[in-house]
């Protein structure tokens, strides 16, 4: 277990201490980007097309124009004057930011209305009177490589049909062998729907350009500024607008869960326009906007898994579709188009195994970007969770057992996976071991054998899942080419208190807090006495932000390697102040001291002092580092989850009785946040489960785009969540931290499901795809009673 | 147009106004008035973070027109303290850790009021029963029930004392 090295009121790792951020979010005095109001501000609303695919015949403005108030409508054609109605995304694909010709996905922008008020701007974007003509919209991604499939992406060079690309790792005659060789082999097409993150505060930008300074200051709702900044600087250099006129904050983030990652077409629009007319420009999307332009997963995985008769698994294929819509904007490393999906080898220790993937384009909104974990481990941990359950049914071994016969050793780490990856460490008999203690997993057993018997439906479903985050060693991770390290600067002021800016972007995550705790362990400083300030590209130091459960792997370290900088500075000007040279000065957290000599020290108060007053004389003058962490490998946190449940036959109805989530996210540096962190994860994992995905009709419609029937779990669906940890220090991080925040969306998901599964597994049934609805449950059970 | 005169009270402070007969509540107490604390997170009365007090009941104002709210007595979370103190509730999502991002604080807080003078001693069922007209994406709502749960007591206390 770890143990604390500072006081409480010293606030270092391992302290749960209370958020130092809280209090102006408790008096409504958060600054959202909603919040920020500019003299002469002007408002925007969106013109979204109707249909999911069709040729713009027309577009008239003329009475929209005539409304008092309404300054202008803005179309592609009017971008396209300016070589801005086309926007790269993050794979390098093109999106379009208002379209000159055709609309390619239901609720597409089509133009923008810009008026001086919001409700004006609402006026105007009614009176906007457009002609399509409407087109059938490939909307099953399987049909999209249909011979007579139409050609959705004409204005791409050499694109002869809707494939994007194709991605394969491992190795496929070698895992296809030992698949056919298997005692057992269990199959599964396992489909993860399209959802959205559903953040309760929208995306929005205030673009505000001065044509006197030639400055662009831009208030977004950004998890990564500093990307954005660069992105924009690229797409809008030609115009004038260069890297070094953009400024971006990033104030308030009311949740970003991966949402608040792309450059949306919005944000584009309305910085055109401030650009164009010189004013400033909001744009707030409204709900039905954000749920139904961006999606998470839309995987549709063909599952293999074989082992020998009793159970060791040999090898796992699979093999995947994925819709991407009708551009490819996933939010991706560049090499990793499928971002981590290789991981799905999960934690069990096995030889052979091949993932490969086809992406296309569909007549659906793009995105691909994240829901609380970006990287698709979602997927990957879903595919192999459900794949070993049923591996587990077939041959009729407890699934908790299985799991332990198979799972990689603790003294197997660093453990070489056979698709790639060096997982850094983790104990997962353990913390398996753990989740059973504390949830009774024998009592439940026993329970579920007495209901059975009486013909009750109660199932219990584990995961144990391997996550990989911290995205990521600059030779293999970057955006566009921008590596993906992060970063930390720090000034210790005179009087010893301090001022630390980052790379990174909080959204809710608590980085106030927690960032200040990191500086408190390394220096002693205590965390009440450290401003933290992150978002504002003019002032913090350059990173790739806030998202993939990245800021504690890379600029958490960034802060802790800095801030030893700080102390190696601070020895000499101890040894200085001291009179004795710098190898008898000691450290211990708060002061250096005089070895053997206790009682001689000096606090590192004292020392920051002697910084600006007395320092050795050739000493550069001042007490701050600056650090850009390029972390050497990726994390691997990692958990072990236990959902029971009980289903009520007549009516398909599903009662989550008991989740027990055990986590190993290694050092922890603020519990109560990280538990924090894990609730709201498993309440996004719980979702996707049995709630949420974004239904289309044949023709491309959205069905279900508002909150009213895209359900976003209450605080009655979701359960009393029990947590707990088991601790292995990541060995290559600074401060043995592993990242925590999407685990448990990861692993939640395939608990529950495995759960209902087993629930119904006497009645025949052997699989349903997430969300396992009430009336999901009760057609299979229909179908099969019909069949027994 | 038609334009309207309002007065009501908010925050104990009466105000005065023309406006449009269609401006929603929530705009007004956020743009009119420029109190920001008062959050919009949909437009189908989903979400609840424009949760604020009518005569002290609680009520989405987004789906309220300015106009019904003439001669209401009105509360929002810039309001339910005196400045520099904090109630019951402020303090104990602080202890519990009964947020993340805040957006949806404001308006749980303010819910959260109406059902404790409704139910001053609620159970935790009650709790989420009682809150789930407000969706919060980050908590996953146990420290939110914490929180409730730790008010309700401290709330009894005060009361005890008063006595
Ligand atoms: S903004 Fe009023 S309920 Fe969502
Ligand atoms: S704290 Fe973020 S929505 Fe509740």
């Amino acid at each position: 277990m770890f143990k604390c090295k500072t006081s409480p009121e010293v606030g270092g790792m391992g302290h749960s201490v209370k958020r130092k951020e809280d209090a102006r979010f408790l008096h409504g005095k958060g600054k959202y980007t909603d919040d920020v109001k500019l003299p002469g501000m002007l408002h925007m609303v969106i013109v979204r097309s109707p249909y999911a695919y069709a040729k713009i015949l027309s577009i008239n403005k003329e009475k929209a124009l005539a409304i008092d108030g309404v300054l202008a409508v803005i179309t592609g054609e009017d971008l396209a004057q300016y070589n801005l109605h086309w926007m790269p995304t993050l794979l390098s694909d093109s999106q379009m930011v208002l379209p000159t010709d055709t609309v390619m996905h239901q609720s597409q922008e089509v133009c923008a209305v810009i008026a001086t008020d919001r409700y004006i701007a609402v006026d105007g974007a009614e009176a906007v009177d457009v002609q399509y003509e409407p087109m059938k919209a490939i909307v099953n991604p399987f049909k999209a490589l249909d011979e007579d499939a139409p050609l959705l992406r004409p204005d791409k060079e050499g694109q002869k049909d809707n494939h994007i690309y194709h991605w394969e790792r491992g190795e496929r005659e070698k895992t296809d062998a030992a698949i056919a060789a298997a005692d057992v082999v269990v199959k599964e097409r396992i489909h993860l729907p399209r959802i959205h993150v559903a953040s309760i505060e929208t995306c929005g930008v205030v673009a505000s350009y001065d044509k006197d300074t030639e400055k662009m200051l831009i208030y977004l709702t950004s998890q990564a500024p500093h990307a954005i900044r660069t992105i924009l600087a690229l797409v809008a250099g030609h115009v004038g607008l260069s890297e070094e006129k953009i400024r971006i904050i990033a104030p308030d983030i009311g949740g970003g869960f991966g949402g608040k990652v792309p450059v949306y077409p919005g944000y584009v629009i309305a910085i055109a326009a401030s650009f164009l007319i010189g004013k400033p420009v909001k744009w707030i999307e409204d709900r039905s906007e954000n749920l139904v332009n961006g999606f998470a997963r839309d995987y549709h995985m063909d599952c293999e898994l074989a082992a020998t008769k009793d159970g060791k698994i040999q090898a796992f294929k699979v093999s995947t579709l994925a819709d991407h819509g009708y551009t490819d904007s996933s939010a991706n490393p560049s090499k990793y188009p499928t971002g981590m999906f290789s991981i799905c080898t999960g934690s069990y220790d096995y030889e052979h195994a091949f993932a490969e993937l086809d992406a296309v384009y569909t007549n659906k909104a793009p995105g691909g970007v994240a829901y609380r974990c970006s990287f698709r481990v979602t997927e990957a941990v879903h595919a192999i969770e459900r794949m070993v359950d049923k591996l587990a049914a077939e041959i009729g071994k407890d699934p908790a057992q299985l799991r332990f016969e198979n799972f990689i050793k603790k003294e197997d780490f660093p453990y070489a996976s056979p698709l790639g990856w060096s997982y850094d460490s983790g104990d997962y008999k353990q913390t398996l071991e753990k989740a059973m203690d504390m949830i009774g997993y024998a009592d439940y057993k026993k329970e579920q054998a007495e209901k059975r018997a009486q013909g009750k439906l109660m199932g219990i479903g584990i995961c144990t899942f391997t996550e990989v985050v911290g995205a990521g060693p600059s030779k293999d991770f970057d955006i566009l080419g921008i590596k993906m390290f992060d970063s930390a600067e720090i000034r210790v002021h005179p009087t010893g208190k301090a001022l630390a800016r980052f790379g990174t972007k909080s959204q809710g995550q608590g980085h106030e807090t927690t960032y200040a705790q990191i500086l408190a362990e390394e220096l002693g400083i205590p965390y009440t006495d450290i401003e933290i300030d992150e978002g504002d590209t003019d002032t913090a130091p350059y990173g790739l932000g806030t998202y993939a459960s990245r800021s504690t792997p890379t600029a958490g370290a960034a802060a802790a390697i800095a801030a030893r900088k700080l102390r190696d500075k601070g020895k000499k000007i101890a040894a200085h102040l001291l009179e004795v040279s710098e190898e008898d000065i000691e450290w211990e957290v708060g002061k250096y001291f005089v070895k053997g000599a206790p009682e001689k020290s000096k606090t590192i108060q004292d020392v920051a002092f002697a910084a600006y007053t007395n320092f050795p004389e050739g000493m550069e003058p001042g007490f701050e580092a600056t650090h850009y962490y390029d972390p050497p490998n990726l994390t691997f946190p990692n958990g072990a989850y236990i959902c029971v449940v009980e289903v009520e036959e007549e009516t398909g109805a599903i009662d989550v009785k008991r989740f027990v989530a055990i986590d190993d996210c290694g050092n922890i540096i603020n519990p109560m946040i990280v538990e924090g962190q894990i609730h709201g994860g498993l309440t996004q994992g719980i979702a996707p489960a049995m709630y949420e995905g974004i239904v289309y009709d044949d023709e491309g419609n959205v069905l279900n785009g508002t909150l009213m029937d895209y359900l976003v779990p209450t605080a009655v669906e979701s359960p009393h969540w029990e947590t707990g940890h088991t601790i292995t220090p990541s060995p290559h991080h600074p401060l043995g931290a592993k990242g925590v925040a999407e685990s448990p969306t990861v692993g939640a998901p395939p608990a529950i499901a495995n759960a209902i599964i087993d629930a119904l597994y006497p009645l025949g049934i052997k699989h349903l795809d997430i969300p396992i609805t009430p009336d999901k449950v009760w057609d299979a059970i229909q179908v099969a009673k019909a069949k027994a | 147009m038609a334009k309207h005169k309002v007065t009501m009270t908010i925050n104990g402070k009466s105000v005065t106004a023309e406006v449009d007969s269609r401006l929603l509540l929530v705009h007004f107490i956020r743009e009119n008035l420029d109190m920001t604390g008062t959050h919009i997170g949909c437009d189908t009365s989903s979400c609840g973070a424009c949760t604020i007090l009518i005569d002290g009941k609680s009520v989405k104002s987004c789906t309220y027109l300015t106009v019904r709210a003439d001669g209401a007595d009105i509360t929002t979370i810039e309001g339910i303290a005196v400045e520099g103190t904090n109630h019951p509730l402020q303090k104990a999502f602080h202890d519990q850790h009964g947020l993340h991002c805040g957006f949806c604080t404001p308006g749980m807080i303010m819910r959260s009021i109406d059902l404790l003078k409704t139910n001053p001693n609620p159970t935790e069922k009650e709790i989420r029963w009682g809150i789930s007209g407000n969706l919060c994406r980050c908590t996953g709502y146990n420290n939110i029930v914490k929180s409730v749960q730790q008010a309700a007591a401290e709330m009894a206390k005060e009361k005890e004392a008063s006595v």
